[in-house]
């Protein structure tokens, strides 16, 4: 099982609207934290490069650091200034992470589906949240 | 209570799954919607190009949601990145799920290189609605306006959507046509994409004429 993993959903203008640490491990430096989301976000240059050439929505590996590599999966389709699904990891369960990936996907389209919701802020609901950490916790 | 059917009742709308559902829902509510959107905004403005750009916005947010629903529903999440693509998508897809059926043609603008039209006989949201004279060229087909550019901005390519009426010999109605004008830098992406395409091409390896 993964020991750290972070994960992020990236929308318009690189502004985080969610974000969690879902990883198992227990301690958590703050220092950490830190780290995964500047990881993070170095990360979407790369993805902004890669995004136009390629019609699939699930990037495997994007970058590396350390052991740590990141993940991606477009959502609105296509890629520059659009929401973009972001995570950090330290497993090589590619399949799961897909799987992961795309659930959190669905939930983030039932979320968007609410008229009142404004395109772009953040994710606030805690049932978004608990449903989240459930499927990392299965998938990662 | 009234109308309790068989469906079986979320706790919360993120557990309720996404799958089609009913396809149809009622043209008479819908009519109504509408007509009582465009009444209230009219309240809320003093002039036609106010209205005409609340409704566009309207329209923006249905086209956001409606293009992640549709991609994840019908094109089991493949992206589009072709401009042909994404309007053809447009023309067909999102047209058929919002209004039934395919919109009446799309064409290439003759004059500008970023100029597109999708025209249709009649639109559904103009239906019940007549316009009085003194609103002069307003048209409540400035929401389907929106829905396409919210649908274009959401693919990344971002344009200017108006909707116009164009008079046809023969037809009482005049037809209406959505004009999509794309932004500069999607003509010049899409300009830099056919190049690459024509390199690539033509960078096949010939025969060296001075190979012995």
């Amino acid at each position: 099982m993964a020991t750290t993993a972070c994960f992020t959903i990236v929308s318009k203008n690189d502004i985080p609207i969610y974000e969690a640490e879902v990883g198992s491990a227990v301690r958590q430096k703050q220092e950490q934290v830190h780290q995964h989301q500047f990881i993070l976000h170095a990360a979407l240059d790369l993805v902004q490069d890669i995004a136009w050439t390629t019609s699939a929505m699930f990037l495997k590996s994007v970058d590396r650091f350390n052991d740590l590599t990141v993940s991606h999966f477009f959502s609105l389709t296509n890629n520059s200034i659009h929401t973009r699904l972001m995570l950090l990891h330290d497993s090589r369960n590619e399949d799961g992470i897909k799987n992961f990936f795309q659930e959190v996907h669905e939930l983030y389209i039932k979320t968007l589906l609410n008229p009142l919701y404004l395109l772009g802020s953040r994710i606030t609901s805690s049932h978004f949240d608990t449903r989240v950490r459930a499927l990392a916790r299965k998938y990662l | 209570m009234i109308g309790v059917g068989k469906a079986k009742q979320y706790g919360n709308v993120l557990d309720k799954p996404l799958s089609r559902g009913r396809q149809e829902v009622s043209l008479s509510a819908f009519a109504f919607l509408f007509s009582e959107l465009v009444q209230y905004n009219q309240t809320q403005v003093d002039n036609i190009a106010e209205l005409e750009r609340r409704l566009e916005d309207a329209g923006y947010a249905v086209g956001a949601r409606v293009l992640e629903l549709l991609c994840h529903r019908d094109k089991g999440n493949r992206r589009e990145t072709r401009l042909l693509g994404i309007l053809s998508f447009i023309h067909s897809t999102v047209w058929k799920v919002l209004f039934g059926k395919v919109a009446d043609s799309l064409e290439k603008g003759t004059e500008h290189e970023d100029e597109y039209m999708i025209s249709e006989k009649e639109l559904l949201v103009n239906r019940f609605i007549s316009v009085p004279k003194d609103m002069g060229a307003f048209n409540c087909g400035a929401f389907v306006a929106g829905i396409v550019r919210g649908v274009l901005d959401g693919a990344g390519f971002p344009a200017v959507v108006s909707a116009h009426f164009v008079p046809i010999e023969g037809q009482q109605r005049p037809r209406t046509t959505i004009l999509i004008k794309f932004a500069e830098e999607v003509i010049k992406l899409l300009l830099q994409i056919l190049k690459e395409f024509f390199v690539f091409v033509a960078r096949k390896p010939r025969k060296s004429q001075y190979c012995p």
